[in-house]
């Protein structure tokens, strides 16, 4: 019952605040600040007004949005591989760590929007760049956890591996990356909305196609209409991703909480 | 070897990598220089004035968004926390605005508030509200019970449980998510600075060495400049953190 008080009290606030805008923003009739309705208009418009045989997506849905998540969840998917891979050779060894430690803590500082003119310059325009960049970005947070992670291992059960003689791969797979999970999806979560930002600072500043690209194009026509659908439809995105990263991660470490352990 | 001398190693290897690239002629000459190029340019950039004031121009921006976002994060969080009824309702809303990239509204405002500090600031500040507004709520939600319960049979008011038990114990909180939310608005600000074009800054001295002649040289001595400016702001934030609050397990906090 209370949960089902909480819902309607939430969504019942979403939809006044949308009515709120509505009303003041037709009353208001600015050209910076179109309403709800307008934004909504422009958006099905820019991406859902396609025919039927392509599920009424437009063409610029394939090129600018489709591209979009594919560079965000690419990048992401790549960070990911290479910083549990790096955080784990990191974590398990105390003298790279040692060595690499003041570096991580260079990069993971460095603001990285300030390197996407190096990247356009070195890399292809579009793609490439773009997912280069949120690589770049988005592997520290993944990284920095996964060594904090690793090393929260208990000793006493790679002890107990060792005396056993585990292989390592059953040690990696069986004690270590169980251990650090928690940590590495708190990662996961951090460097998804990085790599969205990201992606947008790419586009927006020079790339081919891409949600950025078609901010920039609506911003060079003074379309305010589209460029709000442009961000409502990023924070739909970065919504998107979270609530699905959150299910996946609920699943993962169920065991997690069902073994009663405490992380954090 | 000891500590320092692996540190060393690691910092002086990672160096010799980026010489040997920017020798090497992967990429095109001046697209990607070595660092015995780029590091005396940092040092004269360093003797500049007006480079010095556009640093200074970033780092103001940064702690005055720092400044504001804690203003607004810290006691709406405390309200929040306090009342199920707003939190509720609140929530949607919340979860709704936090995924929207902040660089994504950059054109926008740039057209509507125009390229000065007003928009960086401001940008920074929707940036940096979230880590400050989340660690408040978490906070809230572990201050010791017995506490409060105590405060109150010792005839404490509400405004007082506020100001001596609740407070105290959500600062270093607080303290943790103005940490996690520095780097952030130094990438927000920079970016804001690069795309409008006209916000001068770290931002703008990139986009000017970026622009005609292509001086990657200057780019990447500011990029490490700029790397050197958020490693210090986070040191001083924690060393300040650690000085205040040891006494806090402060690092348990949401990010």
């Amino acid at each position: 019952m209370r949960a089902v008080r909480g819902f309607l009290l939430r969504w019942t606030a979403f939809a006044a605040v949308l009515v709120v805008w509505q009303l003041v923003a037709t009353a208001a009739a600015h050209p910076f600040f179109p309403s709800p309705s307008e934004i909504l208009a422009a958006a099905d418009r820019m991406w859902f007004s396609g025919p039927a045989s392509d599920a009424f997506l437009t063409a610029a849905a394939r090129d600018n949005l489709a591209s979009t998540i594919f560079r965000v969840l690419g990048g992401w998917a790549i960070a990911v591989v290479l910083g549990v891979i790096l955080g784990v050779a990191c974590g398990l060894s105390r003298t790279v760590l040692t060595a690499a430690g003041p570096l991580f803590a260079f990069f993971r500082s460095l603001p990285l929007p300030a390197l996407v003119p190096v990247f356009v310059l070195i890399c292809t325009l579009g793609t490439p760049m773009v997912l280069t960049v949120i690589v770049c970005g988005a592997v520290w947070a993944v990284l920095l956890n996964t060594v904090d992670g690793v090393r929260t291992v208990d000793r006493v059960q790679i002890e107990t591996a060792l005396a056993y003689r585990l292989p390592f791969s059953h040690r990696l797979v069986g004690i270590v990356l169980p251990a650090a999970l928690p940590k590495i999806f708190a990662g996961l979560r951090v460097s998804l909305s990085q790599a969205l930002l990201l992606a947008v600072v790419a586009e927006l500043f020079a790339a081919n196609g891409g949600l950025g690209d078609q901010l920039r194009d609506a911003r060079n026509r003074f379309e305010f209409a589209e460029m709000w659908a442009v961000v409502v439809m990023l924070g739909v995105l970065g919504y998107l991703f979270n609530m699905i990263l959150l299910a996946v991660e609920k699943r993962a470490l169920a065991w997690h909480r069902a073994a009663g352990l405490a992380y954090r | 070897m000891s500590a320092v001398a692996l540190r060393l190693s690691g910092f002086a290897g990672a160096l010799l990598v980026w010489e040997a690239i920017g020798r090497s002629g992967i990429f095109l000459d001046g697209y990607f220089p070595p660092p015995t190029e780029v590091f005396p340019q940092a040092a004269a950039m360093l003797g500049d004035q007006t480079f010095l004031l556009n640093l200074i121009a970033t780092t103001l921006s940064v702690a005055f968004g720092l400044a504001i976002a804690t203003a607004i994060a810290v006691p709406l969080g405390l309200l929040l926390a306090h009342s199920a009824l707003l939190r509720s309702a609140s929530r949607s809303v919340l979860e709704f605005l936090r995924p929207v990239p902040p660089v994504a509204v950059v054109p926008l405002a740039a057209i509507w508030i125009g390229g000065g500090p007003v928009t960086k600031i401001g940008l920074a500040v929707f940036a940096s509200l979230w880590p400050i507004l989340y660690n408040t709520m978490y906070a809230v939600d572990e201050v010791e019970p017995l506490l409060v319960a105590t405060a109150r049979s010792c005839g404490y008011g509400s405004v007082r449980v506020m100001t001596r038990v609740v407070l105290p114990s959500v600062t270093p909180f607080a303290l943790t998510g103005i940490r996690l939310a520095a780097p952030i608005a130094l990438a927000v600000v920079i970016s804001t600075e690069m795309l409008t074009g006209t916000s001068g800054g770290l931002g703008g001295e990139i986009l000017e060495a970026a622009s005609g002649q292509t001086r990657m040289d200057k780019v990447l001595a500011i990029v490490v400049l700029a790397g050197l400016l958020g490693l210090g702001v986070h040191a001083g934030l924690e060393r300040l953190q650690r000085g205040l609050f040891g006494w806090a397990l402060t690092d348990r906090g949401a990010a």
